[in-house]
């Protein structure tokens, strides 16, 4: 099944042999498998254009006060002058103008270009803060438990086992109330920072678990290697063996896996929302957007379509460029 | 033979037990009471065919793996059941090489914190600089110093194998556990690797246990030998004795498989019939009887002791031992 | 092999024990007090005071969790507030919708079910089915149409997606009736025009993930010395593929798709959302939001219930279908 470590090397030899030339010949700096997989994905079109969108994503989130500047309109400003007697914001294409690029929301009025911008930022930092954590929990968990076996590999089985039984979206529901209440009593203002911190904290309590058998099953697999051995051999201690020896081996596929978890937690967010979890409606975010939205798929449907298209294409992204990524880290997986 | 030995052994046992399920449903004999001395400097070859049990006596050596009874006394201290912090004195002394060459070198990792890493792990910081120590390394074992930034997979097996023997060099060990450090290699590179071990030995006055599965490998290398077979050492001698007066059945068998051991004749090959048995049920008595042309009765009631023919330094585990000079008679024997 | 089920059996006893546990603790974590909920606005505390009484939760902790457990397992007396005599598997009596827990779930899994078994059996038909060609055609326009198609339905989310198609289908074309449940058995036509759309929204974005697992999968196999040692023994094309390559590829398949159709079962809490059709998801949001512990508990169990069950399934499917795993 697995890559076996001579195919893998030879193979890694061909490619150098053709590359950069064997060790005979001159060159003193050699390629790292890391460098080699860099030099795969730059070759890749797809890996770059959704790359580069990601960036920009990226860049637009970062930069959503400059762009608020530039652009004048605020995320809360509510321009009710703009809307009809319904609500309806005037004007076709659910009120796109020079001035509102997006149009506005029905109701309330708001600009819905600086919204999706400050939205982007949200959702963004919620599931790169959720996938990080996520990641780092997973592997130290997946890791422990692949190494040390025993006892410890049964019970963290048993966590994960336990953690996937519990149905997500009903727990989130009933414990993002609690934590609310614990933290803010009966009718305390709850602050954005607060809320977003909650949702990560969910987050962080169902995600770990593919990381950590995906983790767990690569440590198994890795550490009969002789040059595990050959550390504890040297009388290496359990730090060093997990963290200089076996994760630089399994950096490829948690990669990967990471690319493909910060999309579903945007999607996850979104879904929350939808069942009235999440951020108070003063917060922008996606899964805020698109949940408000939908309520007006019939009478503005531009409303849906542009928070809908932008999730749409921010997740596709993130999907493409992971699977990118995995088939330059791992060129047997599939091509 | 009068100074301490380094490494002694006493029984050294590895039982690995079979499970199906949850249930043990047996016993594999891999390594059953070995007793040997390596003095310091002194190369020891431990010599048997495949599953003998070579690479599990290896690593209970270096303790890579728990020892199920026997001891192993290292420099005098008995190291069998120490635990990490205990070694770490130890280590240092005590490193091993490993058969694979591409399995052994971590593939993420340059060749300088290859062999870096035992100085890293002990914390030892040598005197001109772990760079500088690591190049010294490097050379010593006939690399290109200016190679420290590469990685193992632009290196061939050989120079693989070489890193390796740089990285056990790291500490300055008194003893190397070398477990078919050349199998994996291409014939025309063993030799390289074989003679670069042995110029090492003789110039750092390293001891060796020295695992390979046939004598032809540890013969230009080895001071004393043991065969193995099933766990168990049937033969334990010096070089010259080992080669010129075998003593037990299996290792006249495996000395007539070296081509130019030409002395026995054409007819001198001494094909064995039928396969090892299981480690799992080893047979009664003497393990090689089921193989062995001279086994009586008596050979399946009582296992031979491993004790000195002759009053001499060779041991041999057999009921009827070969007498020195009868080699004849064994070509005869075997032809009819 | 009957002591890996005994082991595995146990062991998801034990799973579902721990999720029942927590499931309770976090209710009384929950900020809501429970009696509220039945009680409507002119309750004076002394009332209030009997009401808890009588429902037991001013008992210690312990032993309402105990009653509880008790019920499930022998059937318990609930008092003549809450229905009387609850027989054998009694999930409680519910003070919010005024009915045995059991009642509710007998009426709302049904409806779970419609929607999950044959939206599983089209999801998995077409994902492995697309997978599997692609892998087959490598590099062709079918290859890439396919990988699109999985891309597409791997970034989309289930209540956009069901939003268009009610639109398109329901309010535009006027194609189908408005989403709903019927019985099977009372009308098989109108139960199916009634979900169809929830089939096809759950299929299109699950079978995107099978595509692409299992094209990996495909890819992977026939790659694989076996398969080429079949091919070269000089076996047909169509009995190496679908009889060597598939059985090898579809493990990994199976393993998600029992995880996928066990958390389903639990409740697909959006799509029932999604399509206003009353199922065990929907079931479990409103509970949670008018603190109705006893119905909370039900759907919460019968969800880890529906997981815990998948996975052993999956290990026995496992063994039955990779014979390496027996040998563990
Ligand atoms: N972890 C283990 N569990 C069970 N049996 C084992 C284990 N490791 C080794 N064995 C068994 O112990 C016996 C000795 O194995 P070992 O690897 O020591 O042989 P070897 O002499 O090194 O053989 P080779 O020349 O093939 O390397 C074999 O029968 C092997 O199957
Ligand atoms: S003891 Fe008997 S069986 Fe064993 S080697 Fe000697 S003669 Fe052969
Ligand atoms: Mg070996």
């Amino acid at each position: 099944m697995s890559l076996s470590p001579v195919e893998g090397v030879a193979l890694a030899e061909i490619e150098s042999g053709t590359g950069s030339g064997g060790p005979g010949v001159k060159g003193v700096v050699g390629r790292s498998p890391g460098q080699l997989a860099w030099l795969r994905l730059r070759r890749d079109r797809t890996a770059m254009v959704s790359g580069a969108l990601l960036v920009f994503f990226l860049l637009l989130g970062l930069a959503a006060p400059l762009i608020e500047m530039a652009y004048g309109v605020g995320p809360r400003e509510q321009f009710q002058k703009l809307l009809d007697g319904f609500g309806m914001p005037l004007g076709y294409a659910g009120g796109v103008t020079g001035d509102h690029w997006f149009g506005l929301e029905p109701g309330l009025g708001r600009d819905i270009f600086i919204r999706l911008i400050y939205g982007l930022r949200t959702s963004l930092f919620i599931a790169f803060a959720a996938a990080l954590i996520t990641a780092t929990i997973g592997i130290v968990l997946g890791a422990l438990a692949g190494y040390l076996g025993g006892w410890l590999d049964a019970v963290i089985n048993w966590i994960t086992d336990l953690t996937l039984a519990m149905p997500f979206l009903i727990i989130a529901l009933a414990l993002t109330p609690t934590l609310t209440l614990r933290f803010y009593g009966e009718r305390g203002q709850v602050s954005s920072a607060f809320g977003v911190g909650v949702l990560i904290a969910v987050f962080a309590i169902f995600g770990w678990t593919s990381t950590a058998r995906l983790v767990r099953g690569q440590v198994i697999a890795l550490r009969e290697r002789e040059f595990v051995e050959a550390a504890k051999a040297s009388g290496a201690g359990l730090g060093h063996m997990l963290f200089r020896q076996l994760l630089p081996n399994i950096w490829a596929p948690i990669l990967v896996s990471f690319s493909l978890a910060v999309p579903q937690f945007i999607t996850s967010e979104a879904a929350l929302s939808f069942i009235g979890v999440g951020l108070s409606d003063e917060t922008p975010s996606f899964g805020r957007m698109i949940y408000r939205s939908l309520d007006f798929l019939q009478t503005d449907p531009a409303y849906v379509f542009f928070p809908g298209i932008t999730i749409f294409a921010l997740v596709f992204a993130f999907n493409l460029f992971g699977d990118a990524l995995r088939d330059a880290l791992d060129p047997k997986s599939s091509r | 033979m009068t100074d301490e030995p380094l490494l002694r052994v006493r029984g050294l046992t590895k039982h690995f037990p079979v499970r199906q399920g949850l249930r043990a449903t047996g016993l594999v004999r891999a390594v059953d009471g070995l007793d040997f001395d390596v003095r310091p400097g002194e190369t020891l070859g431990l010599v048997g065919e495949s599953g003998c049990g070579k690479t599990t006596t290896g690593r209970m050596l270096v303790r890579l793996l728990e020892p199920t009874a026997g001891t192993i006394e290292f420099a005098g201290r008995d190291i069998t059941h120490a635990g990490r912090r205990e070694l770490r004195p130890l280590r240092q002394d005590l490193q091993i090489i490993f058969q694979d060459p591409y399995a052994s070198l971590n593939p993420r990792h340059t060749v300088g914190r290859i062999v870096a890493m035992p100085l890293q792990v002990n914390g030892i910081k040598p005197p001109g600089g772990v760079k500088a120590r690591v190049q010294e390394l490097l050379e010593l074992v006939g690399l290109n110093p200016e190679h420290y930034n590469r990685y193992p997979h632009e290196f061939s097996g050989g120079q693989r194998q070489r890193i390796g023997i740089a990285r056990a060099l790291a500490l300055r060990p008194k003893l190397i556990v070398a477990d078919e450090p050349v199998s994996a290699l291409d014939v025309s590179i063993q030799a390289q690797v074989v003679n670069l071990l042995r110029d090492l030995q003789r110039d750092l006055g390293l001891a060796f246990v020295f695992i390979a599965h046939d004598l032809a490998v540890v013969r230009h290398f080895c001071q004393r030998v043991a065969v193995m077979y099933l766990g168990r050492i049937v033969e334990i001698g010096d070089r010259a004795d080992i080669y010129e007066r075998p003593q037990h059945p299996y290792t006249r068998a495996l000395l007539s498989a070296i081509p130019d051991v030409t002395r026995l004749g054409p007819a001198g090959r001494i094909r064995l019939s039928g396969d090892v048995p299981t480690p799992l049920d080893p047979p009664s008595g003497c393990r090689f009887r089921t193989r062995c042309w001279k086994a009586r009765d008596i050979c399946a009631t009582e296992e031979p002791a491993l004790v000195p023919r002759d009053g001499g330094d060779q041991a041999t585990a057999c009921h009827f031992p070969e007498v020195a000079g009868a080699t004849e008679a064994i070509v005869e024997e075997v032809s009819r | 092999m009957s002591r890996f089920l005994i082991k595995r059996l146990f062991s998801a006893t034990l799973t579902l024990f721990a999720v029942s546990v927590l499931t309770f603790l976090m209710f009384f974590a929950l900020p809501r007090d429970p009696v509220t909920g039945m009680c409507p606005k002119n309750c004076n505390p002394e009332r209030l005071e009997r009401v808890r009484d009588d429902l037991g939760l001013n008992d210690p902790l312990v032993s309402q969790y105990a009653g509880y457990m008790k019920g499930i397992v022998t059937g318990r007396d609930l008092g003549s507030a809450q229905g009387g005599r609850c027989d054998a598997p009694c999930l409680g009596w519910s003070y919010v919708t005024n009915e045995a827990v059991s009642d509710t779930i007998a009426r709302v899994l049904p409806v779970t079910l419609s929607i999950v078994i044959p939206a599983a059996i089209l999801w998995l038909l077409l994902g492995v089915g697309l997978g599997m060609v692609s892998a087959l055609r490598r590099g062709t326009w079918l290859d890439r149409m396919a990988i699109g198609f999985s891309l597409t339905g791997a970034s989309l989310q289930l209540y956009f997606v069901g939003a268009v198609l009610l639109l398109v289908f329901v309010y535009n074309l006027r194609l189908l009736p408005v989403p709903s449940y019927t019985s099977i058995f009372d009308n098989p036509a109108k139960w199916a025009s009634g979900l169809v759309l929830a089939w096809v929204a759950l299929a299109f974005l699950f079978s995107a993930i099978y595509a692409r697992l299992s094209r990996a999968q495909m890819l992977e196999t026939l790659s694989e010395d076996f398969v080429r040692t079949a091919r070269a023994k000089g076996l047909a094309k169509p009995t190496v593929y679908g009889r060597h390559a598939l059985r090898a590829a579809i493990t990994p398949v199976v393993t998600i798709a029992g995880l996928d159709v066990g958390g389903a079962l639990g409740g697909t809490v959006i799509t029932e959302t999604t399509f206003g059709i009353q199922g065990l998801g929907r079931t479990a949001v409103d509970a949670v939001r008018s603190g109705d512990l006893p119905t909370i508990m039900a759907t919460v169990l019968i969800a880890a219930v529906f997981v815990v069950m998948a996975n052993v399934l999956v290990d026995l499917l496992y063994a039955a279908i990779d014979p390496r795993v027996r040998l563990r």
